[in-house]
């Protein structure tokens, strides 16, 4: 069973989509900011990172750039999450290491595809 | 009146004249385990149409004075489902294979293309590897042709199958939407063509998509389809179904492919 963290300041977004990372027989643990999520990481690293961008603590951007500096071999692969949907955003986030991305409002097949794309489905 | 499924569902007349249209546009037929599908289809078009019930919109139709409302009805009872790089690995093993065989500017045909996902995804492959090539998309909605042309998609189709890297590199941000660039469009020509009564388009094709679009038609029609992709690809041309679908027992002029797993091939006839 794949494992996935899904990192995001809202309580009502972590649910969604929890249901429907389960739906897809992942693991599910969940992290309110960027630092709890970096914690949770070094203790037991995910198969993939489900990120939000704007947090309180440690933004998502500040995660990323945290996480490459972190020993974890594999690298988790980590799929923006957000409401910044700009192209100049999506391509920060990719510039910093990113492996895909999820404009928000997001659905199933949304999640669904993204994830087989970076080959966790 | 039996049959009426909800509140201001369609008659069981209504049904029959949509399917008749249907069938007309299309050589679809209108299975009775999807009949109920057409209320929610047509809903939208119902409203537009300032009208309430489906009966209603038949009698509009039938009234003779709008030329537009058939192609709507017809274009609305569809299903045009797609993605980009549908049946993950496809177009790419496509063109793969191609090259394999030393095709490398092929002459494609994607037919029944919907909204567009597979040629675009077709032009980004062979753009991608500084490859060149002729895309024929075709369609026989002139909605789903007229959408596909525009190259414009919604936040939801354009994340469906697509890389976000590629996303960046060929699709310009308008608004809420991702528009294909020029140099993408420009690989592919678009028009209507009805699968089931129109010649194909001239000349001879290196590959074939036809996916999903034959499951809709009755087994004659399907031969029928079939006998025309056949026409169409050079021997030894590549034809490419939908993932559950085959040509098996509805065609003697393809075999599948020895070399490329789930493609068949042209016989030499
Ligand atoms: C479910 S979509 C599949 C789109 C695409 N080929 C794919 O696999 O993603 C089926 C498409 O076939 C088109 N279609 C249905 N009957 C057709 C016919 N007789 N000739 C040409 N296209 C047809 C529909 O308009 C629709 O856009
Ligand atoms: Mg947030």
């Amino acid at each position: 069973m794949k494992s996935c963290l899904v990192v995001d300041d809202s309580k009502v977004i972590r649910k969604v989509a929890r249901h429907i990372l389960e739906g897809l027989d992942f693991a599910v643990a969940e992290a309110a900011d960027g630092r709890e999520a970096l914690d949770h990481c070094v203790a037991t690293p995910p198969d993939v990172i489900l990120l939000d961008w704007n947090m309180p603590v440690m933004s998502g951007m500040e995660f990323l750039r945290a996480l490459r500096e972190t020993a974890l071999a594999p690298l988790p692969k980590v799929v923006f999450c957000t409401t910044e949907n700009g192209s100049a955003h999506i391509r920060a986030a990719i510039d910093a290491g990113a492996d895909e991305y999820v404009m928000k409002p997001f659905d199933r097949e949304t999640l669904e595809s993204k994830l087989q794309i970076v080959g966790v489905v | 009146m039996i049959g009426a499924t909800l509140p201001g569902g369609a008659s069981n007349a209504a049904i029959a004249r949509l399917a008749s249209l249907l069938e007309a546009h299309t050589g679809q037929r209108l299975a009775a385990s999807r009949a109920w599908r057409v209320d929610i289809a047509l809903r939208p078009l119902v409203a537009e149409y300032g009208l309430l019930t489906i009966d209603q919109l038949v009698a509009r139709l039938d009234a003779g004075e709008d030329a537009a409302i058939g192609e709507r009805i017809v274009d609305a009872m569809l299903n045009q489902e797609t993605s980009f790089f549908r049946d993950p690995g496809t177009i790419e093993g496509l063109i793969a294979a191609l090259a394999e065989n030393g095709v490398m500017r092929p002459r494609l045909w994607s037919a029944g293309c919907a909204s567009g996902q597979e040629p675009l995804s077709l032009a980004m492959t062979l753009i991608g590897q500084e490859r060149a090539g002729e895309i024929v998309a075709t369609d026989v909605s002139p909605g789903a042709i007229a959408r596909a042309r525009a190259g414009r998609y919604s936040r939801f189709e354009i994340q469906r199958g697509l890389p976000v890297r590629q996303m960046l590199r060929w699709f310009t941000e308008c608004g809420a939407h991702w528009v294909a660039r020029p140099e993408l469009l420009a690989q592919i020509s678009y028009r209507r063509h009805n699968l089931v009564d129109d010649p194909p388009p001239a000349g001879r094709f290196d590959a074939v998509l036809c996916r999903n679009v034959l499951l809709y038609l009755s087994p004659t029609l399907r031969a029928r389809v079939l006998d025309r992709l056949a026409a169409a690809l050079r021997p030894g041309g590549l034809l490419v179904l939908g993932a559950g679908e085959t040509v098996s027992g509805q065609s003697r002029h393809f075999v599948p492919s020895a070399q490329f797993r789930g493609f068949y091939t042209r016989d030499s006839g």
